[in-house]
């Protein structure tokens, strides 16, 4: 069977996720501005630790193999141990992302004897200064000393994890230099204006000519650098780049949230994009298997206004939550589309849609420029809506 | 490692499958890869490879027409490299 015809078979979905992100908590020490989850205060209505328990007895029975862990900072969670034992016992590998905060020299040595279990570390940027500007003062401290925790433990490969923006494209190298250092294994993602990223995109996304250095990048690093298949919008480019190249959401890909709702990926936040809750008869199992946005996500779809244009089969028109969250209509192209034609359609796109929920801490966050500041406004504290 | 039809294989024991409808995904608990089995047919070899001593035995039990059998060993070797199959 050959790869399209895989691919083929992915798009019409699995019998279940292969990849399932849970975001645990909405809590976080951190207000980094592009937070996919607008993460700051706990929701009183986050799942309890049997609630959460039950899940992983759910993911065992469907054999999901291992689930990306994510907040909010998941390590704020008093549970998070037991949750983490709790999903080794059910033979469920465990990646996790954190800042790093709460990776003490005594909790790296807990973690290095756990089994399963793959670390990420988040940072966005080689060095403090461009780091701390989005992550927020003390981030970088913060990732670097988890990171001599986890080494002087004997973690293993832990991995690295950046966010790529306009302001730390031109440090690819150093990132994986200083991953390198480490031994661990740099991932790099694409910003997607998700949660407070929406309100951050359009200052902190990639230049058009920063897009061909990351893929171009990326072609010459190859296997060795992961991307959680996020860039497949730059196979426009020429060759396509390792991974599924498709959008995964709500067919190969879902993510839990806080709450125990259901969305089609991480990306997605939005009340558009919720197919059900796991606290429901028949938990997660049937929203993946019968909820109708899944069904309708994967069913084939229609290249639409990308119809004529012949990177389609390349590109498949990019991710469905950049042009959700840019106000662009879903059929059509990425607004970081690499011929140019998403730039065209944002110019005249609609309102684009707010996140249905932000847990924000209410404070009023800025970006610090390097040459004028930059208000990054929140309209809600930390209610949810 | 090259697999001829007189090697004897076992499903690698840190490698459970799960069945999809173009085959199964295999999940590597040591190395944490995961690799696709794309075909049914595929599937039930790696399966059953335990029970016999030779993949030929696998082969035949499994009702594989002889003129597939290069392209199963080319596939039985690919999992072998990638640790989903291991020779015992």
């Amino acid at each position: 069977m050959s790869t399209s015809s895989l691919a083929a078979q992915m798009k019409q979905g699995l019998d279940a996720p292969i990849c399932l992100t849970w975001e645990l908590t909405y809590a976080c020490n951190l207000q980094c501005v592009h937070c996919l989850s607008s993460s700051g205060t706990r929701d009183p209505r986050e799942l309890t630790t049997e609630q959460a328990k039950a899940v992983l007895d759910e993911l065992r029975d469907l054999q999901v193999f291992y689930i990306n862990i994510g907040g909010g900072e998941p390590m704020v969670r008093r549970d998070f141990f037991e949750l983490l034992e709790h999903a080794e016992h059910c033979n469920i590998g465990v990646k996790f992302s954190t800042n790093g905060a709460f990776i003490t020299p005594e909790n790296a040595r807990r973690l290095a004897a756990m089994n399963y279990l793959d670390i990420q570390i988040s940072l966005d940027g080689a060095n403090r200064a461009t780091n701390d500007r989005v992550r927020g003062e003390g981030s970088y401290d913060i990732a670097l000393r988890a990171m001599d925790n986890l080494r002087d433990a004997s973690f293993g490969r832990f991995k690295i994890s950046v966010v790529m923006t306009r302001e730390n494209v031109s440090q690819l190298d150093e990132f994986k230099a200083l991953a390198d250092s480490y031994g661990a294994q740099l991932r790099i993602t694409r910003l997607r204006p998700a949660g407070r990223g929406a309100d951050t995109w359009n200052e902190l996304h990639p230049t058009a000519a920063q897009q061909r250095v990351i893929y171009d990048w990326l072609m010459h690093h190859g296997e060795d650098v992961l991307t959680g298949d996020s860039f497949f919008h730059l196979n426009a480019f020429g060759d396509a780049l390792p991974g599924l190249n498709l959008c995964g959401a709500g067919r190969v890909v879902c993510l839990i949230d806080p709450l125990g709702d259901v969305y089609a990926c991480p990306f997605v936040i939005h009340d558009e994009f919720k197919a059900g809750s796991v606290l429901e008869d028949g938990g997660f199992t049937h929203v993946w298997k019968s909820s109708d946005l899944f069904t309708s996500l994967r069913e084939p779809e229609s290249p639409g206004a990308c119809a004529s244009c012949g990177s389609y089969d390349a590109c498949q028109g990019g991710c469905m939550a950049a042009k959700f969250f840019t106000g662009l209509p879903l059929d059509g192209p990425d607004p970081e589309c690499v011929s140019g034609h998403g730039e065209h359609a944002l110019s005249s796109a609609g309102a684009a849609p707010r996140p249905s929920m932000d847990h924000s801490k209410p404070v009023r966050l800025t970006v610090k420029a390097r040459r004028s500041p930059v208000l990054v406004t929140h309209h809600s504290g930390g209610s949810p809506s | 490692m090259t697999l001829t039809l007189d090697s004897a294989c076992e499903l690698h024991p840190d490698v459970a499958l799960r069945p999809e409808p173009f085959g199964a995904l295999a999940y590597h608990y040591g190395n944490r890869r995961l690799i696709f089995l794309k075909h049914p047919d595929v599937v039930a070899v790696v399966r059953d490879a335990a029970n016999h001593r030779s993949l030929r035995e696998v082969l035949v039990e499994n009702g594989i027409a002889e003129s597939r059998w290069p392209s199963f060993i080319s596939a039985l070797t690919s999992l072998a490299q990638s640790e989903v199959i291991r020779v015992h």
